[in-house]
């Protein structure tokens, strides 16, 4: 064995170790992965879900399901959308932050805190199926 | 409108300019004077779903308490007189003693005699034991005016599920209190009380109208939220000797109407806050009575919008509906003797509806 072959052959060892004993292209997936990311984003629809019917992020008691049972009435297939009484052009979360913000009299969460995106995750997930209408009142 | 707390002298001058302007009082008593006075109605002020929520020692949510507040300071500017008053159930959250001691301290301040129905969210802590001591029976009726009143507790469901499934009763009454929770139940009346209700009934002139005011629909509209009654035939089939016969019921948190047969149905609006409509639910099947025009979709970003109470006139046996609305133009539903429905006085006709009133 050459200098060259032995290199090569360290080489695809250490891509054993490191990238496990399966080596993806980006063009290639199959059904095992599709299932397993659809797992990742189920599991973060549930600790939405956990989050929109818990008090935890108010300070007085209010869940978000309480007003919004199913996620219903926030269609979020109409956001980013005009909301007149901002005057401005708002993102879903937003008027997440606003809810939490006064009928829970909480704090607003950073926008890319992983709470947030998980109620998202979940208010899309009860609304699938839905066309987008972005901007629709 | 600013989001700032509203203190209770600024409220209290609210109510005075109210008052002063005659909005609300007027308009209802021209309904009175409009009514046929050779015959004899009867009235009353119903509120319904005040919500009210206890956080820790003193503290209550106060969104739900200023909506109870203004119902009854509302309801107390009637005139003439409404012969009784209604509350409708869902007095509390929880149903812990300190919000129904709460609700019952601001119900207190109302004039005249009051009738309450029990809500889930009274009931499934204690199994309505705290608020039988406030209120009193859990079911009951009496005559007036001509017209046989009765109240149900259509709240009920499986013995299983009530008795046996939960270790406690805090955690019964937060299963139940989740309005989507699939680990909820479906409501019902009952064998029991529909004995109670056929006993009620027996004897009485088919020509006597007769009210139910329970806190469930008496219908099967969608059952995901409890908008749904189990024996919803069953307490129906008890009713249908009657001429005129309407049930008037709370729990939906929006405006509903409908006829099936000789009964009219008719939701009332809550205190606290308002529901989607289920349509608005794209997950699962739902049946909304086609006659129903929705109340406005809800503005967030005014407190009491789409909440409100209502002045009930039943005049002839029949139920009509003035919705008094915080935040809208008020509405009334009422007995069309024409087509033999309730029938929503201005936006009945398509032509006549506002964007508002669509929902998705
Ligand atoms: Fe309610
Ligand atoms: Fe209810």
């Amino acid at each position: 064995m050459n200098r060259k072959y032995t290199l090569i052959a360290v080489l695809a060892a250490a891509m054993v170790v490191v990238g496990g004993l399966q080596i993806n292209r980006a063009d290639e997936f199959t059904e095992k992965d599709v299932q397993h990311w659809q797992d990742e984003y189920m599991s973060v629809v549930k600790v939405g879900r956990d989050l929109w019917t818990s008090p935890e992020l108010g300070t007085n008691g209010v869940a978000c399901a309480q007003c919004h049972p199913n996620a219903a009435n926030t269609h979020p297939e109409t956001y980013p959308k005009f909301q007149q009484q901002l005057g401005r052009v708002i993102a879903l979360r937003e008027m997440i932050n606003w809810c939490i913000q006064q009928p829970l009299e909480g704090k607003p969460l950073a926008l890319d805190d992983p709470r947030m995106v998980a109620m998202e995750a979940y208010v899309h997930w009860e609304r699938r199926g839905v066309a987008l209408a972005p901007g629709k009142h | 409108m600013s989001r700032g707390k509203v203190s209770r002298r600024d409220f209290l001058r609210g109510a005075g300019a109210l008052a002063a302007a005659g909005t609300l009082p007027i308009s209802m008593v021209e309904l009175t004077f409009g009514a046929d006075k050779d015959k004899e109605s009867v009235s009353f002020a119903y509120i319904s779903d005040s919500h009210i929520q206890h956080i820790e020692k003193s503290k209550f949510v106060r969104n739900w308490d200023r909506g109870l507040i203004r119902a009854v300071a509302e309801a107390n500017l009637l005139q003439p007189k409404p012969d009784f008053v209604m509350f409708g159930g869902d007095l509390a959250q929880l149903g812990t003693k300190e919000e129904l001691d709460h609700g019952a301290e601001m119900l207190a301040k109302l004039n005249g005699d009051l009738h309450c129905v029990m809500g889930e969210h009274d009931y499934y802590l204690d199994l309505g034991e705290y608020w039988s001591e406030l209120f009193g029976p859990h079911y009951y009726s009496w005559n007036q005016k001509g017209v046989h009143f009765v109240v149900l507790n259509s709240i009920l469901t499986y013995d299983e599920w009530t008795f046996d499934r939960w270790d406690s009763g805090v955690r019964r009454m937060a299963e139940m209190a989740g309005l989507d929770n699939p680990n909820g139940s479906p409501f019902m009346v009952g064998e029991k009380q529909r004995k109670w209700l056929a006993n009620d009934l027996k004897g009485l002139d088919p020509k006597t109208p007769v009210v139910v005011f329970s806190h469930s629909p008496i219908q099967k509209i969608f059952k995901n939220w409890n908008f749904w009654t189990e024996d919803a035939e069953q307490v129906q089939a008890l009713l249908k000797p009657f001429d005129a016969a309407s049930v008037i019921y709370g729990h939906v948190h929006q405006i509903q109407y409908n006829q099936i047969d000789n009964i009219s149905f008719n939701s009332v609006m809550a205190t606290a806050w308002p529901w989607p409509y289920p349509r608005s639910y794209v997950q699962a099947e739902s049946h909304m009575p086609k006659l129903t025009v929705p109340m406005n979709r809800a503005d967030p970003f005014h407190e009491r919008d789409a909440t409100g109470w209502q002045w009930i006139n039943v005049d002839s046996g029949r139920v009509s509906m003035s919705y008094s609305l915080s935040n809208n133009t008020d509405r009334v539903v009422a007995w069309n003797p024409k087509t033999g429905r309730p029938e929503d006085k201005v936006f009945q006709d398509k032509a006549g509806r506002i964007a508002p009133q669509t929902h998705y």
